[in-house]
């Protein structure tokens, strides 16, 4: 069957400007992602269910994907119940290595069923497939391998003689990269001989609870994991619990310090990974192209919805508007829309209540006299969404400058001197991250040595790795995951924690 | 000579602006080529990718056994790539040895295929190793005979050794040559530069002295032409434009030999230096093998199963 | 009903990724415990060691620029594919050593922990080895392990899986190749041991697996000036003084190994590498 495609408004080719270059839909299937109508909280190695329920959506669509349980108490009790049994009866016999290959199997899992993964993250969170496909669930993957290494070799880990398991580990995760801040929590915590209780963020549980799934294939022992799903409540229950031994907490600054008032007074221990506004420092000796895809990086991956997001770009005076031009013909290349389709490269922001507060806060920007500027993109009608923005023109003393956006929105503010820009991205209770983009070595190492911050890009940005400790310094948090370092977090009397 | 008011054709003056160009950053540029590559071009953009990619082909052959045989089947070719429908356009152009110009121009016209330049390869090619004497005398020879695209080479060793106004005054004198007859396209020979900060500078070099297309190798050494490569000559030609109000042609050639590849370098244009590329006017692929795997896609799109090679001709 | 005639399998050398048999055109006898013919495997020669060498040294530079991550799922799967040939290494096992059945499963066993073991360490030897050094001025400093090269293997004699597994994981986990010369006596499950590489995604040249006369080659071993290192665990000890003798030629890093399990056989075939950069605006 010939099928003569019709080419939309062709002109001539030989000789003579051509149409531009539309990209046809390019959807993934959902084919690979079966989502049950109702789930309920993983316990003891079985899905036990909830009794109040709400619902969670496509944040593209405002499809409702699926009924998600409100754990209460019965349930976190249950399960934290359910990981002491576990803790107490087996995995604290197990050795180093059983334990080691259970993460191998896990990460090997995770291997296989990726495209799975990946399109169920998608529907979720609004993030591109082309992210979660590409990202995501490849490090997810790859932090249950590393640390399934680290779980028979923890004498050379350099945390001294008298480490051991805290216990049972309390973990709750944001709704930016669900499935892999749960990788982030579960594969050290597990490595390191601890049993968990982990509840996903409110409006992105499925993966979590696929995740599930995993374990059980995994033949993991019951108990060793378990899943309670809802809201700020049940979190609270869970640090509030007396049967936790260690909290892991990533989220928001605000809600990180109520944690962290919560357990003062009793032998709990915390880890936070909490907010940031990053600068993205551009000095004027910088690769020009690299640096402008590194600031769009920065900023507009994963929709902004990212703690150590470059929100903030302090740029050499010398070459602001030159930067500030090529940023917008850059950002005009920005294809916004579908999750699903793979050539979207900034999805729907995750809620509607994330995208008042993104208008709120740009408004502010409005008012307090800063340019906006976005390229002008349709946007779907149905689900929430965000134009790709700047705002130039801001200053120290701008809200957009000061208070975590965590959406597509960057602040650009210059420098004179090397100092001033270093100042200037120093000049906020956040720490987490920075980005230095100089073609000059011995500046890159010294805007390093200056900056407070807990991770420092140098020529790139957002770039994470199992073996690479991230964490922030000041209100950004406590404590760093990743490599040896987010070992120690999960032992107790460890030499650094 | 103007060199579109940036240059003032000194050394001291080409040094200088040269050695202004923004770095690159190696890493950088092989990342943001290989998100690009990720790009899924499906169904009607497929198509029209496809049909625009034939048209860009500058079909090539350039083996010291080529006879005049083989040079005029290879011109049927490339009047009409594929017999069974002639709804397939015509390629950008017959790329051959300076020799076979006469009898490919000659054998183009006599099929119908007048519309199709006869690109010749020139001044040395490959290696550009000869005295400024035979080169000058390679291109005439060339142009007599009927080119209307020359394809030359820079001096790599003048490049690498820092001889940057050696390089641009040998382009000078070819684009004299080849004055209002032929479009002269300069091969970087990237493969031999193999830094991208060199792969920028020579494309700067090179547009300043008249190239009207960058082109990036001659095909016979790896590498050729890679995605970082191709993205770094598209901002190239892109940043030129801003500052000249010129566009300037792009050329990968050697390496780009199935349809996904060419695909790739077509999204590379388009959201590097943008769709007014997209045209064989500016932007060519220098290929052999490349056609055949272009129309048995082709017959994919329009007959719905896969196709096999005894479906397309040899050339 | 007759018993059925089974197809014996012709053993030969992995060089390069491929089987080939050695150019000598020699073999040798190998008899199982009780005395009976088992097989001819390869009685490889110099030139066979030449050709492996060859192969290791192409291979190492992409071996060693893969990612740990990459090295360190690429032994995983060597694991993979042991577990899932465990009773074809039991067998052979029994067969040439006498063992009994229990015993043969401790080894396979204990050779694919083992694996899994080295296959954790690629991605943590830098943490381990590595440091940043706070030297007194302005400059950044820092102090990298980096693979070694081409690495010669002389295989000990008994546990003739575990023993070889031992001493291949550790060489192959920093980004090595690896001659390996397996235990002459029982050299078969080394043999297998190349069907499961052939079958692990390891890259053509990683991995050489030869069989023959450790008295006649390890001297070609030990005087071959493109090889780096060398693992002389299942050497003769009458012989370890002419070859550590041969070897200082090129300086070659020479150890033999008692333990199995640690780090030290990943870091015996490391180069620590120290850099300077100025810290400065």
């Amino acid at each position: 069957m010939a099928t003569t495609l019709a080419l939309s408004t062709s002109r001539l080719i030989n000789g003579e400007f051509a149409m531009t270059f539309e990209y046809a839909p390019a959807p993934e299937s959902r084919a690979s992602v079966s989502i049950k109508p109702k789930y309920g909280h993983y316990i003891g190695g079985k899905f036990v269910a909830g009794e109040k329920h709400f619902p969670t959506i496509n944040p593209a669509t405002e499809e409702i994907l699926s009924s998600i349980a409100l754990g209460g108490k019965k349930e976190v009790d249950a399960a934290i119940k359910a990981a002491k049994k576990a803790l107490d009866l087996h995995w604290s016999k197990l050795s180093g290595r059983e334990r080691g290959k259970y993460l191998f199997r896990i990460a090997r899992i995770l291997q296989e069923r990726a495209r799975e993964f990946a399109v169920l993250e998608s529907l979720d969170n609004g993030k591109p497939i082309r992210e979660s496909r590409d990202v995501d669930v490849p490090l997810a993957a790859a932090h249950f391998f590393y640390h399934a290494g680290w779980a028979d070799k923890l004498e050379f880990a350099g945390v001294g003689t008298k480490a051991k398991a805290h216990g049972v580990v309390g973990q709750i995760i944001p709704w930016n990269f669900p499935l892999l801040m749960l990788a982030w929590k579960v594969a050290p915590a597990l490595a390191t001989g601890n049993t968990v209780v982990l509840k996903p963020a409110e409006t992105t549980p499925l993966t979590a609870l696929l995740f599930a799934e995993v374990c059980e294939q995994a033949g993991l022992p019951a108990g060793v994991v378990n899943i309670v799903t809802g809201d700020g409540s049940t979190g609270a229950l869970i640090v509030d619990h007396p049967g936790i031994n260690k909290i892991a907490f990533t989220g928001s600054t605000e809600v990180g310090k109520i944690i962290a008032q919560a357990v003062a007074g009793t032998s709990k221990s915390v880890t936070l990974e909490l907010g940031g506004k990053a600068a993205n420092v551009v000095f004027e000796d910088a690769a020009i192209d690299e640096s402008v895809e590194g600031i769009v990086n920065g900023i507009f991956f994963n929709q902004g919805h990212v703690c150590c997001a470059g929100s903030r770009l302090i740029i050499q005076e010398s070459i602001s508007d030159e930067f500030i031009k090529k940023l917008q013909k850059r950002m005009e290349k920005i294809r916004v829309g579908d999750p699903l389709d793979k050539n979207t490269d900034l999805g729907a922001i995750n809620s509607r209540a994330q995208l008042e507060k993104i208008n709120e806060l740009s408004l502010a920007g409005d008012a307090e006299g800063a340019q906006r500027w976005s390229p002008a993109c349709a946007l779907p009608d149905k689900g929430f969404w965000f134009a790709p923005t700047i705002f130039t023109g801001v200053t120290q003393s701008h809200r957009i400058a000061r208070e975590e956006i965590f959406g597509p929105v960057l602040s650009v503010l210059t420098f004179r001197t090397p100092q001033e820009g270093i100042d200037k991205a120093n000049n906020t209770p956040f720490g987490l991250s920075a980005g230095i983009w100089s073609e000059k070595g011995s500046r890159i190492l010294w805007a390093s040595q200056k900056l407070k911050a807990g991770v420092i890009w140098a020529n790139t940005f957002n770039k994470f790795d199992p073996t690479s400790p991230f964490g922030g310094y000041k209100e950004s948090g406590w404590g760093r995951e990743g490599g040896r370092h987010g070992l120690s977090a999960y032992l107790k009397g460890a030499t650094h924690d | 000579m103007n060199y579109y008011s940036l240059i003032d054709g000194s050394d001291a003056s080409l040094k200088n602006f040269l050695k202004n160009l923004s770095g690159v950053d190696a890493v950088g540029a092989d990342a943001r080529a290989a998100m690009l590559a990720t790009r899924s071009i499906k169904t009607s953009s497929k198509r029209w990718a496809i049909d625009t990619a034939i048209s860009m082909v500058d079909l090539t052959t350039l083996e010291g056994a080529d006879t005049e045989d083989k040079v005029q089947a290879l011109c049927t070719k490339a009047v009409r790539p594929d017999p069974s429908d002639l709804n397939v356009p015509s390629v950008g152009a017959v790329c051959v040895y300076n020799d076979m110009v006469a009898t490919a121009r000659k054998h183009l016209d006599l099929i119908g295929g007048q519309h199709v330049p006869v690109a010749a390869v020139s001044t040395a090619f490959p290696s550009g190793r000869a005295s400024m004497k035979v080169k000058i005398q390679d291109t005439k020879d060339a142009v007599d005979a009927g080119a209307g695209e020359i394809d030359m080479v820079i001096d790599r060793g003048a490049f690498l050794s820092g001889n940057y106004i050696g390089v641009f005054n040998e382009i000078v004198a070819i684009k004299e040559i080849c004055g209002e007859k032929a479009h002269l396209k300069v091969i970087l020979e990237t493969g031999e530069l193999v830094t991208y900060d060199n792969v920028r500078k020579a494309s700067y070099l090179a547009m300043l002295a008249g190239a009207d297309f960058i082109k990036t190798s001659t095909g016979k050494i790896a590498p050729a032409a890679t995605a970082p490569v191709v993205l770094v000559m598209l901002e190239a030609v892109r940043d030129f434009h801003e500052m000249s109000n010129v566009r300037i042609g792009v050329k990968p050639a050697g390496g780009i030999r199935n349809t996904k590849d060419a695909i790739k370098q077509l999204v590379l244009v388009n959201e590097t230096a943008g769709p007014e590329w997209l045209t064989p006017s500016l932007f060519r692929i220098g290929a052999s093998a490349l056609l055949n795997d272009l129309l048995m896609q082709r017959m994919k799109m329009d007959d719905g199963y896969y196709a096999s090679p005894q479906y397309v001709t040899i050339d | 009903m007759t018993k059925r005639i089974d197809v014996k399998k012709t053993y030969k050398l992995f060089i390069g990724g491929a089987f080939p048999r050695t150019e000598s055109g020699r073999t040798y006898e190998v008899k199982n415990a009780k005395g009976v013919f088992v097989a001819n495997p390869c009685l490889a020669s110099r030139k066979d060691l030449k050709d492996a060498v060859v192969a290791a040294r192409a291979a190492q530079s992409g071996w060693s620029h893969a990612t740990a991550y990459n090295r360190g799922q690429i032994i995983y799967r060597i694991a993979e594919m042991l577990e899932g040939r465990t009773e074809q290494f039991v067998a052979e096992i029994c067969e040439l050593t006498g063992a009994t059945p229990k015993k043969a499963h401790d080894e396979v066993e204990s050779s694919i922990d083992l694996l899994v073991w080295y296959a954790g360490w690629t991605d943590k030897i830098s943490a381990l080895d590595g440091s940043t050094n706070p030297v007194a001025g302005p400059y950044y400093n820092f102090t990298i392990p980096e693979a070694l090269g081409v690495v010669g293997f002389i295989a000990p004699k008994k546990s003739p899986l575990l023993g070889f597994v031992a001493g291949i994981a550790p060489i192959i986990a920093s980004g090595n190749t690896v001659i390996a010369l397996a235990s002459e006596s029982a050299p078969l499950p080394a043999m297998s041991f190349a069907e499961v590489i052939a079958t692990s995604d390891v890259p053509a040249g990683v991995i050489n697996i030869l069989t023959g006369k450790s008295a006649e080659l390890a001297p070609w071993f030990a005087s071959h000036m493109d090889i780096d290192g060398l693992d002389i665990s299942g050497l003769d000890s009458k012989m370890v003084t002419e070859i550590k003798v041969a070897g200082a030629q090129n300086l070659k890093r020479i150890h033999s190994f008692k333990d199995l399990a640690t780090p030290g056989r990943i870091l015996a075939f490391m180069e620590s590498k120290t850099v300077w950069h100025p810290i400065g605006v």
